[in-house]
């Protein structure tokens, strides 16, 4: 991996996994809330996968970055300008078309991330995507799912995801954004390069939009940007203070 | 939605090859698709399926438990019906 800096990997593969544990985070206070309850277990299931993705992703950046931090501190222990996420996963969750609609948007663009990561030169990464895709493709066919039922739904449900996509559609154009130091990694075929994925993004919002009947709108044209540089949204410190209780309370503790 | 909306399913789960899909429990989805991806979410959490169906409750046609005495009881003294009248050879071993 020549030319490949060890410390611009480690940025990388932390950003991706701060996007799953956040979004983990949002999906998982839903458990106990969700309209059914059949969407209680499902919902919960898809941030128990997510969270295991984050937890593989941290423990590689810890080796990554070689100062001996393990997933735990990774996760728990930094401050909120030090974490990379989107600012789309970090948004309240709001009603249930919002949530249904981010895990959608999330969950298309990682479909495609993995697809390609697969064949990553580096056997870690290529290994942690094999294993998501098969998670991920569900997530995608659970949302668009209900992306379709609730715009093609009652007046009210329409109503409703017509509403989460006006709201979203400014986040979107950040996960397409390559971080500071992504493309020496994948120009060696280490990384993903994401503004390459905007298009066939797009290509699959647009057919599941257009089955839900919402109006075809571009998503890629977004101008809230920040997460990736740790210039996060006020939700983000509200997030962190309940994610990081424990460890905070109870240094060092394990289950 | 009201609840009333939301139809019933009937699901059931193969749990390996060779064997038959056993009924498992119940749940409420709006259609067929979200039946099936409710089941795998409800009952297959803990490696329990190989194979789902899913069955409108309302299209199961079930017995009326009134007219259990006509249906069942005149089997039961026909004991010529169960296979326990034959000597099986020692060497066969378990049947």
């Amino acid at each position: 991996m020549a030319g490949v800096d060890n410390n611009q990997l480690f940025s990388a593969v932390l950003a991706i996994a701060d996007d799953h544990l956040v979004l983990a985070h949002r999906l998982s206070e839903w458990c106990g809330h969700a309209p059914m309850l059949e969407e209680d277990l499902a919902l919960p299931n898809i941030a128990l996968d997510l969270l295991g993705q984050a937890r593989v992703l941290y423990t590689y950046a810890g080796e990554l970055e070689g100062k001996g931090r393990d997933e735990d501190q990774l996760a728990y222990l930094r401050l909120e300008k030090e974490y990379k996420n989107l600012l789309l996963v970090e948004r309240e969750n709001g009603d249930f078309a919002h949530t249904v609609l981010r895990l959608f948007l999330f969950a298309s663009f990682m479909e495609l991330y993995w697809q390609e990561m697969v064949t990553s030169k580096d056997a870690t990464l290529a290994a942690v995507a094999a294993k998501a895709l098969k998670e991920t493709c569900y997530h995608v066919r659970h949302s668009a799912e209900w992306v379709i039922r609730l715009g093609d739904g009652t007046d009210e449900s329409a109503e409703r995801m017509a509403d989460a996509v006006e709201e979203l559609t400014p986040y979107c154009a950040e996960m397409f954004d390559a971080g500071v130091g992504v493309y020496p990694a994948v120009s060696e075929g280490i990384l993903v390069d994401p503004s390459k994925l905007a298009e066939p993004w797009q290509a699959v919002v647009s057919r599941v939009f257009k089955e839900a009947m919402l109006q075809d709108v571009s998503m890629l044209d977004g101008h809230q940007r920040g997460g990736r540089k740790g210039e996060h949204s006020e939700a983000m410190g509200f997030l962190l203070a309940d994610l990081q209780y424990m460890q905070r309370v109870y240094p060092d503790m394990v289950w | 939605m009201a609840k009333n909306e939301i139809p019933l399913w009937e699901v059931f789960i193969r749990p390996r090859n060779g064997l038959s899909h056993k009924h498992c429990g119940s749940l409420h989805a709006a259609d067929e698709v979200m039946a099936l991806q409710a089941a795998r979410d409800v009952y297959t959490r803990r490696g329990e399926g190989q194979s789902i169906w899913v069955v409108r409750s309302s299209d199961i046609i079930a017995s009326d438990p009134q007219d259990k005495e006509e249906l069942f009881e005149p089997t039961a003294d026909k004991i010529y019906r169960h296979p326990t009248f034959y000597k099986i050879p020692d060497d066969v071993g378990h049947m």
